[in-house]
């Protein structure tokens, strides 16, 4: 296994958290892995959930995300990084996103892992459609993500 | 041309996922290229003139007095809600 990959794929499929787990994790000068991963929630702000679809915008999403795995190895010293997002429909329960990170030690591999999903959330050109009870609805951007991504410049 | 993208609610409200829009000296910034389309009738006047309105020009969230110039690709799209 080659040192210091950024894997970034943008897919409709499915992915293993035990296959992507294995392929980050093997490497002996690694002391610390972290994952991450999303899944479509059953309801969100006080709605009920039925399905998800999300949309992206092809070619600037794959350059963001590997634009925020460099930044990540800026800040902290990381061997693996992995960034899955899915687009299209997902039902209840279904995966969207794994990040995957591992470190000589477990401080910068829990960091870094949290700095990706925060900077994704605000950066990566993906938007959420939910599907409910009353219809479709798109996904309203929240303060709080925005907070959390701001933290990271302090 | 300027290659023109909509995505999310920009794209379902105008009906439309892109267009291609002639480079002019007047089109000269991200800002003036919103302020043509907006002007183009009372629905994209109000769906491109929210103040939650990103644009990217290359494929780069940029600020709205970026430079626009013939072969740039521009899109204009909501805030972001993925992970």
């Amino acid at each position: 296994m080659s040192s210091n990959m950024n894997k970034v794929l943008v897919q409709t499929e499915d992915f293993s958290v035990p296959e992507e787990y294995a392929l980050i994790a093997d490497d002996n000068s690694d002391g610390a892995v972290v994952t991450f991963v999303g899944k479509v929630r059953d309801f969100n702000d006080g709605s009920v959930v039925t399905d998800l679809t999300l949309e992206h915008y092809p070619g600037m999403t794959e350059a963001v995300l590997n634009q925020i795995a460099v930044e990540a190895r800026e800040r902290w010293p990381l061997n693996n990084v992995t960034i899955i997002h899915r687009v299209g429909t997902m039902a209840l329960g279904e995966q969207i996103v794994f990040i995957g990170v591992t470190s000589a030690h477990r401080k910068a591999a829990f960091a870094a892992c949290e700095f990706l999903i925060d900077f994704l959330k605000t950066k990566a050109p993906f938007w959420k459609l939910e599907a409910g009870e009353s219809g479709k609805s798109w996904v309203e951007a929240k303060d709080a993500d925005e907070q959390a991504a701001k933290m990271w410049n302090k | 041309m300027i290659n023109v993208l909509f995505f999310a609610q920009v794209r379902e409200l105008l009906g439309e996922s892109g267009l291609q829009v002639e480079a002019t000296d007047e089109l000269s910034s991200a800002e003036t290229l919103r302020a043509a389309l907006a002007a183009k009738d009372e629905k994209w006047g109000r769906v491109l003139a929210s103040d939650k309105l990103l644009v990217a020009v290359n494929q780069t969230i940029s600020s709205w007095d970026t430079p626009v110039q013939d072969g740039d690709e521009v899109a204009f799209f909501p805030p972001v809600t993925g992970g």
